[in-house]
């Protein structure tokens, strides 16, 4: 079971887990990104966040991610579920799911996926911190943990 | 050819999206890219540096030097920072 999601709406962890658990497998693994309230160049914390993406590539390419992960690690599900639009520091951004028979894969693919969302699909931050707000630089540390699972 | 902008290269240009008909000599994004930044001040500075930007031809994430031929939709973009 592949879910892709991307929706200005708050994700609701427990329902995502939930519908995944159901399908009665043995490891459950998720990450969850939030807005941090204090971003990546110190100084005054963030107050919000504003993802914008680009519709329709950004849904093809969460599933073509999705799809990967699951035939490498033979996932029975995986979830991909990233919020859009303004949101506050606290609210989740991002969150992923995988499920397989055992652990190892679980975490794996849970891993490769947050991963490699960093970097292959397309979305940009839009942070505003003291009334100013600018667009965040992407970070070479995020090619690189994607270059890790090619 | 539709052009989709995103982020500052967006808010640069000055529009989300424009439809263009480059000579056919401009072959690849790269050679887009310093066409389109003769059309305004705005394109002149969202384009000014090519190596801050990204694009995806129909839809799929493509190196600056990838051909346009046949191309129905060029987006041009900032690196992406999502998740």
């Amino acid at each position: 079971m592949i879910r892709v999601v991307v929706s200005p709406d708050p994700i609701d962890v427990a329902a995502e887990l939930a519908a995944v658990e159901a399908g009665g497998i043995g490891a459950v693994a998720s990450f969850t990104g939030l807005v941090r309230a204090d971003a990546d160049t110190g100084g005054g914390g963030v107050e919000t966040l504003e993802l914008e993406h680009y519709p329709g590539a950004t849904e093809a390419a969460l599933t073509r991610l999705v799809q990967e992960a699951t035939a490498r690690w033979s996932l029975a599900a995986a979830t991909v579920v990233h919020r859009v639009g303004p949101m506050r520091a606290g609210e989740r951004i991002v969150l992923v799911v995988a499920a397989a028979a055992h652990r190892t894969a679980a975490l794996d693919a849970c891993h490769y996926l947050i991963d490699r969302l960093k970097t292959d699909a397309p979305f940009w931050k839009r942070e505003t911190r003291g009334g100013e707000s600018r667009w965040v630089e992407a970070r070479a540390g995020d090619d690189a943990a994607a270059a890790r699972w090619r | 050819m539709r052009l989709l902008y995103f982020a500052w290269v967006r808010e640069a240009v000055g529009v989300a999206e424009e439809q263009v008909s480059p000579p056919a000599t401009v072959d690849t994004v790269a050679a887009l890219v310093a066409w389109l930044a003769d059309r305004s001040p705005g394109h002149a500075a969202a384009f000014a540096d090519p190596t801050r930007l990204r694009a995806a031809v129909d839809q799929a994430f493509v190196p600056l030097a990838a051909p346009i031929a046949d191309a129905r939709e060029v987006a041009i973009f900032p690196p992406v920072t999502g998740g």
